[in-house]
């Protein structure tokens, strides 16, 4: 095996590899869309974000305008604290509303937000006033028992609402698909 | 009685002696590490030797890695989707396939098939090298072994380690593709846009960084056995066994430590 024979191969296996590199980088990992380029930051308080991660899209009309910087806790008003990085191509009205969802089921949490009526726009380091929290699910279901229990008459409550819960769930589980 | 207390102690013996035997083993593979470091300057300023080395390591164990990865690649496609598709969420193999080569299999499995492939191949030449004196005679040359021998070759692993298991990651994810896409049919869309939405690329430098330390793990236990072998057909064959033994051991046990350091970020 004479000399550039050798080098040609190697050459060719750290080309390989380099391709491999990018291809996972770029077609695996993600890389080209995860920096969106130019963009302005805005902050909104939840009462609760659930279970909002950093780097979670940021929705307006199911397109992906930004994505969410960081989370921290206020412990002035006891609220959590989001940082929002949007794109500078999407500017969004002053009275614009977000909303924590929850893609699908069970799903990853996002933001999306819902455009006002203002003429003036977000700038960076404004606030988000309107927002909606993450819902949390047990909350969800407790009103509803609590709801269910108190149409009863006060002498069944107890034992109905008890009732209610196996009734309830073992419709819910019976019909799921695990 | 004083026949079991000797037996007793027989056996205290063997198992001290073995641990001592152990630790100095450990010691002298730590000297030889600081040596190969120390000594490399050879190797950077004429990299031809690296080249050369890298075609033996890094090119001649490209067949079996790209083989293995294909198929790997193809199983955990089968396997996943025989269990995602009980939850209805048949979509998401593509995140599983990426994320278990990309986190896992890639670095873990080149490394096995690396110290299987390559690194048999450097302890046995090195231990014939040994045993045939060729060692000796570069000494009495002025040439010293480390700086000549040991060091491309040492390089050479560790720079082979992370292209091969970029490599298998890759072919395997192509792999997984060609089954989840072409052969049971998952929509390629959805099987790319989640994979991409869940794989960050912190798993793919965290990929690099494993696979970079298997290198340095298992070509240095490759070199070191070598290096250690006594001079004889027996003993070549066993530093052979050992190599493989202990740098599979090596292998699993780093991936674990680096693994729960990964994820605690």
């Amino acid at each position: 095996m004479d000399r550039s024979t050798i080098d040609l191969w190697v050459g060719v296996l750290v080309a390989l590899g380099v391709a491999a590199f990018f291809g996972l980088a770029m077609k695996v990992g993600n890389l080209t869309s995860s920096n969106l380029g130019e963009t302005y930051t805005v902050t909104a308080a939840f009462e609760n974000v659930g279970g909002l991660k950093p780097r979670a899209p940021i929705k307006s009309a199911g397109v992906v305008v930004g994505r969410v910087d960081g989370i921290s806790f206020d412990s002035k008003n006891f609220t959590a604290v989001a940082t929002l990085k949007i794109d500078k191509r999407y500017p969004f009205p002053t009275d614009t509303f977000a909303n924590i969802y929850t893609a699908g089921l069970l799903g990853e949490q996002y933001i999306g937000l819902e455009a006002g009526g203002e003429d003036a726009v977000l700038k960076n380091g404004d606030k988000i006033t309107q927002t909606q929290d993450a819902i949390v699910l047990e909350k969800m279901i407790s009103k509803f028992l609590f709801s269910k229990a108190s149409e009863e008459t006060p002498t069944q409550a107890g034992a109905s609402a008890t009732e209610d819960t196996s009734k309830a769930k073992s419709t819910e589980l019976g019909d799921a698909p695990f | 009685m004083a026949n079991i207390f000797a037996k007793l102690v027989r056996g205290l013996r063997m198992t001290g002696h073995r641990v001592v035997e152990q630790l100095w083993r450990l010691g002298a593979g730590a000297r030889l590490f600081f040596l190969t470091i120390s000594y490399s300057g050879e190797s950077f300023r004429r990299p031809r030797l690296i080249v050369r080395e890298m075609y033996f390591t890094g090119v001649m164990s490209l067949i079996i890695i790209l083989v293995s990865a294909f198929f790997v690649g193809m199983v955990l496609a089968l396997q996943g989707y025989n269990t995602l598709q009980k939850y209805g969420s048949s979509e998401s193999i593509g995140v599983l396939v990426a994320l278990a080569l990309v986190r896992e299999l890639g670095p873990v499995v080149t490394a096995l098939l690396f110290a299987g492939r390559a690194g048999t191949a450097i302890t046995a030449e090195i231990g014939l090298m040994k045993a045939t004196e060729q060692l000796s005679a570069m000494e009495m040359m002025a040439v010293n072994p480390i700086s000549r021998v040991i060091a491309p070759r040492f390089w050479a692993g560790v720079f082979s380690m992370p292209i091969l298991a970029c490599l298998f990651s890759m072919v395997g994810i192509l792999g997984g593709h060609l089954v989840a896409v072409a052969q049971i049919g998952v929509d390629v869309g959805a099987f790319w846009s989640q994979m991409q939405a869940n794989v960050d690329f912190t798993d793919i430098v965290n990929m690099l960084i494993k696979s970079l330390v298997f290198g340095v793990a298992c070509t240095i236990i490759a070199l070191f056995e070598g290096y250690d072998s006594p001079p004889t057909a027996e003993g070549v064959s066993h530093a052979t066994t050992r190599t493989v033994v202990t740098s599979s051991l090596a292998v699993l046990g780093l991936d674990f430590i680096l693994t729960s350091f990964m994820l605690i970020t």
